[in-house]
């Protein structure tokens, strides 16, 4: 994962290319895991009806 | 970290949009529903107040004592606007990271290459995320029973992770025995089962949940295939130099 310029863009190689998109995917998870799934009374309240409506296991 | 900037950028945009569209969808098809249930809850709770679930001790949160009672010493929005606001906040924040996923997991397949593309990943999001575990954990209003907290999160991020996989196998690879592996590891989970309750006895009616079920998963099915519509036309803005092979899929 080098500071590549977009000159770069196309011969980013593929391994830092796939660490990129791994990354941007376990963020994806992080988000949805803090949100549909914390065990946080806090979170979960506030995260409610998102939660119902979403049919993530709620309590 | 341009792949990762862009798959940021697209995903924000798209996570925002979908996030927007379901809140006002969930505004008029889930959320009065949920209110609903709410009432029947509160009144076979008695002097309980909000009282979640069943009304045995140990069905909590956190290892608290007592049942899991809303409302008591944790902060929750107040009803009405700050409660709309912060279920908006939600759609939107896990729509974005939703987006993360499908755009991500996209890419390593080649990339979405037109809206029309991105519904069909958008439908396969709703297949991973809303069909397969709702198939076991259906939507629940609150008030209905449920089998321990944490078993079902294992058993739906389970679910979730060999539909994905399974989907995986089918669609992006070209091979029949592979396709027939993807079919068993989508299937393996509701073989195991899904966590149940010892009873399915509840006060809220089952017109009402029957309605919620639909509710929920066609709100979750327009969710799903505008985040996938809107990345797939968003792509070539942001990925100019990485073209998607066409046909790889659709």
């Amino acid at each position: 994962m080098n500071t590549a310029s977009a000159a770069f863009d196309a011969q980013t190689s593929s391994q830092s290319r796939f660490m990129q998109l791994a990354m941007a995917a376990l963020l994806g998870i992080f988000v949805i895991g803090f949100v549909g799934f914390s065990h946080m009374e806090v979170v979960h309240n506030a995260g409610h009806d998102y939660r119902h409506s979403m049919a993530f296991p709620c309590h | 970290m341009n792949i990762f900037r862009n798959v940021v950028f697209v995903a924000a945009i798209a996570g925002l949009l979908a996030g927007l569209v379901m809140t006002a969808l969930q505004a008029y098809a889930t959320v009065p529903l949920i209110l609903e249930a709410e009432t029947y809850e509160s009144a076979g709770a008695g002097a309980a107040g909000h009282d979640h679930g069943e009304a045995a001790a140990g069905h909590s949160h956190d290892g608290a004592a007592a049942g899991h009672s809303h409302g008591g010493e944790a902060w929750a929005p107040a009803d009405g606007f700050e409660r709309s606001a912060y279920t908006a906040l939600a759609n939107i924040v896990t729509g974005i990271g939703f987006a993360l996923l499908l755009v991500a997991v996209s890419e390593m397949a080649g990339g979405i290459a037109n809206w029309r593309q991105g519904l069909f990943w958008g439908f396969a999001g709703f297949a991973t995320f809303t069909l397969a575990p709702g198939l076991g954990l259906p939507p629940e209003l609150p008030g209905m029973p449920a089998a321990d907290l944490g078993a079902r999160q294992v058993w739906w991020v389970a679910t979730v992770a060999a539909t994905a996989a399974g989907l995986a196998l089918i669609a992006l690879r070209r091979s029949a025995i592979l396709a027939v592996i993807g079919v068993a590891v989508i299937v393996a989970p509701h073989i195991v089962g899904a966590p149940q309750p010892a009873s399915h006895d509840t006060a809220v009616p089952a017109e009402l949940h029957h309605s919620f079920v639909v509710a929920v998963t066609l709100t979750s099915l327009v969710f799903w295939l505008l985040l996938g519509a809107v990345a797939g036309a968003l792509r070539g803005r942001f990925f100019a130099g990485t073209r998607a092979p066409q046909g790889s899929l659709a």
